[in-house]
């Protein structure tokens, strides 16, 4: 038997028929609802008469509007409203699992999906989000789909699709003492660019992959769409297994005995060939920060901005001289000399309970400084929020002087009142710094936690491992 | 879905590398649960120079006048031409629904990212990949002929120019019959129904506790 990848194996196992020019057809285990791009799908089965195929693969989740403040109010903007109202309503009509504003498992969709165990290896998971691909980190094959798409898996638990390539980003050996998941996703977009991986399922496999904790994973899998591709994968191991067992909805008992056996197998062969593979050291990665409008636009916290006279080509430079502009920045200025006004430490890259446990321990004790216009933390979930106040960091946060929230996207996109305004710069934990992602005019650097914890701090970057 | 039929139409060029869909749509305006009305909001933060609200009055908004969109003859445009990895970021099909709304029926870059590409066929968008010096050159001819047009031919694979210069394309089969045809996927695949059903049957039986 020919060697396989865990792409393969996983795509093998759900593709339910092929045309002879590739086209197939591809089974879907779990589908993932939000209320941005599911009321479209919703009115498209309703025009057409269509029923849902099964309604059990579904979990529905309000995240990208709710707001993080004053929940007893509700949602007081009258569109963001009317859109989640019509995600709950969809999903009272159809008896599907949503777990409304209000209930202590909401949280963003990409959180609380592995949270409950709703996310299992070896599975397909597709939402109508590009972050999809953060379940990957539990080998499931893992996507973002257009609302088009939404409704066809609605419809007929299918999705078409054509095979991608197989990629495989190995990153050797150890870390530095410091250096976090999303320093190593922010490094490997670098290298390989936003269009790197397109076309590609791109696999992560290396001691610095698997050292990482799932919620590690997490980071580096939900970034895999900033790099071009749409799913990434890493392998089903003791850590993942760790992490899944007990959840609410995984199997339980001889169920567990029988899934963990299949899910044996989810790695790739050991002679897999693959259409491409990057090979990166884990010694050259030191903290990132980006300076420009494309999560490609990264550096080392100790390098300088970038000089687009340096650049050769010239749309390339001409793309950094637009970037720098945007962002108010001037070549060669050092990154470690950037201020910024905003802090935001969140979403659905950077918002689980290691998140928030690595910014706290870089706040304990510290203030923010003054210099700084608001600094704020939001859990990804409601159980997330609870779990750090049992464990006081709330209290660390507050004590600093951070803001702390209720979960939701927050101003990972800015749909809600959480918003930069024209001109301002933020330290964020988000995956997308691109221009007005965060508010119009809003300037934005993908950080870590604790690296966006330290510029908090310090009211400019700075290498957190230094402070 | 529409028919995608042959067509000739004015250029529109964006000379910029990845144009995401944050700048295609602006989250503000996802707030929408309608398929249309995108239109007016195509590219906003570019073609206005006051922010915008969803529901706002885009008559009396400030308008960029630099904005090719908002000049003559590109306020018709139907084909826009941009550069490498068009359309990253999210998977939000509002950013297909923005360009058709405003009555953009193709794309031609070198490369677009993965979900828009899929999208835009669910839609009867056509994205066209042509290589970087046939965009290049595209570019140079758009620079030079103010009122460039290009004729659009999905039967035949080509875009031709005003001088008649063929420029093949690739499509997949699929694809282009369904675009051609004006196919809603959901039909072709419920078509399938029983091989669905079938899959199911033996899926279950081997990995039960999914059931
Ligand atoms: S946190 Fe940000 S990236 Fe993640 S799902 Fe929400 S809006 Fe999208």
């Amino acid at each position: 038997m020919a060697a396989k990848t865990l792409y393969d194996k996983i795509w093998e196992l759900h593709e339910v028929r092929r045309d002879d020019d590739g086209t197939a057809l591809l089974y879907i285990d779990r589908h993932l609802v939000h209320e941005v791009t599911s009321p479209q799908a919703f009115e498209g089965l309703e025009i057409a008469q269509r029923s849902l195929w099964r309604k059990r693969s579904i979990l529905a989740v309000p995240d990208h509007n709710v707001p993080t403040t004053g929940l007893e109010l509700g949602i007081t903007d009258p569109v963001a409203r009317l859109q989640v109202d019509t995600l709950n309503q969809n999903c009272d009509k159809y008896g599907l699992t949503e777990f409304k504003m209000g209930d202590v498992r909401q949280g963003i969709v990409h959180v609380i999906g592995p949270e409950q165990g709703a996310t299992l290896p070896g599975m397909t998971v597709v939402c109508g989000d590009s972050h999809t691909s953060t379940h990957g980190a539990f080998a499931a094959l893992a996507f973002g789909i257009g609302t088009s798409e939404v409704e066809h898996v609605m419809a007929t638990q299918c999705l078409i699709q054509k095979k991608s390539k197989n990629m495989r980003v190995t990153v050797d050996g150890k870390v530095a003492e410091g250096i976090t998941a999303k320093d190593i996703v922010l490094h490997i977009i670098g290298e390989i660019g936003t269009a790197g991986g397109t076309g590609c399922t791109i696999e992560f496999a290396g001691e610095a992959i698997t050292n990482l904790s799932m919620e590690g994973r997490m980071t580096v899998c939900n970034m895999t769409i900033e790099a071009g591709a749409r799913a990434g994968l890493i392998a089903c191991d003791q850590t993942t297994l760790d992490y899944v067992r007990g959840r609410p909805f995984a199997p339980q008992g001889e169920a567990w005995e029988q899934a963990i056996t299949c899910w044996a197998d989810l790695h790739s062969d050991p002679d897999a060939v693959f259409d491409r593979e990057v090979v990166i050291d884990a010694q050259d990665i030191a903290p990132q920060v980006t300076w420009g409008t494309s999560p490609e636009m990264v550096c080392a916290v100790h390098q300088r901005v970038p000089d687009p006279a340096q650049e050769p080509d010239p749309i390339k430079a001409g793309g950094m001289q637009n970037a720098l502009d945007y962002m108010g920045l001037k070549a060669n200025t050092p990154l470690d000399q950037v201020f910024v006004d905003k802090i935001f430490i969140g979403s659905c890259t950077n918002s689980r309970i290691e998140d928030l446990r690595a910014a706290a321990s870089v706040v304990k004790g510290r203030k923010v400084a003054d210099s700084v216009k608001l600094a704020m933390v939001v859990p990804g979930s409601g159980l997330i929020k609870q779990q750090a106040e049992d464990e006081g960091l709330d209290r660390i946060f507050i004590e600093a002087g951070f803001e702390w929230r209720e979960p939701g996207c927050s101003m990972c996109l800015g749909m809600n009142a959480d918003q930069l305004g024209s001109g301002e710069r933020c330290a964020s934990t988000s995956n997308r710094n691109f221009e007005g992602r965060q508010g119009q005019g809003g300037r934005t650097h993908l950080v870590s936690p604790a690296m966006a914890a330290a510029a908090a701090v310090k009211g400019h970057f700075t290498d957190v491992r230094e402070l | 879905m529409e028919k995608f039929e042959k067509f000739t139409g004015i250029v529109a060029g964006i000379d910029r590398p990845n144009i995401d869909t944050d700048a295609i749509i602006p989250k503000q305006y996802l707030k929408s649960i309608k398929r249309s009305g995108f239109g007016v909001n195509l590219f906003d933060a570019w073609r206005y120079l006051d922010p915008g609200e969803p529901g706002q009055d885009h008559s009396r908004r400030r308008i960029n006048p630099d904005f090719v969109l908002n000049k003559d003859p590109f306020k018709d445009a139907q084909i826009l031409l941009a550069r490498e990895n068009f359309a990253c970021g999210s998977s939000r099909e509002h950013a297909v629904w923005a360009l058709l709304d405003f009555g953009i029926k193709a794309v031609i870059a070198p490369s677009f990212a993965d979900i828009f590409y899929n999208n835009s066929f669910k839609n009867g968008l056509l994205p066209i990949a042509l290589g970087s010096e046939l965009v290049d050159q595209l570019f140079s001819e758009l620079e030079s002929n103010e009122d460039c047009q290009l004729s659009i031919d999905l039967e035949n694979q080509v875009v031709r120019n005003a001088s008649g210069t063929e420029m093949a394309f690739e499509i997949e089969e699929f694809r282009k019959y369904c675009l051609l045809n004006g196919l809603d996927d959901i039909g072709l695949t419920m078509q399938h129904a029983e091989t669905i059903k079938a899959f199911e049957q033996q899926y279950y039986e081997k990995l039960p506790w999914l059931r």
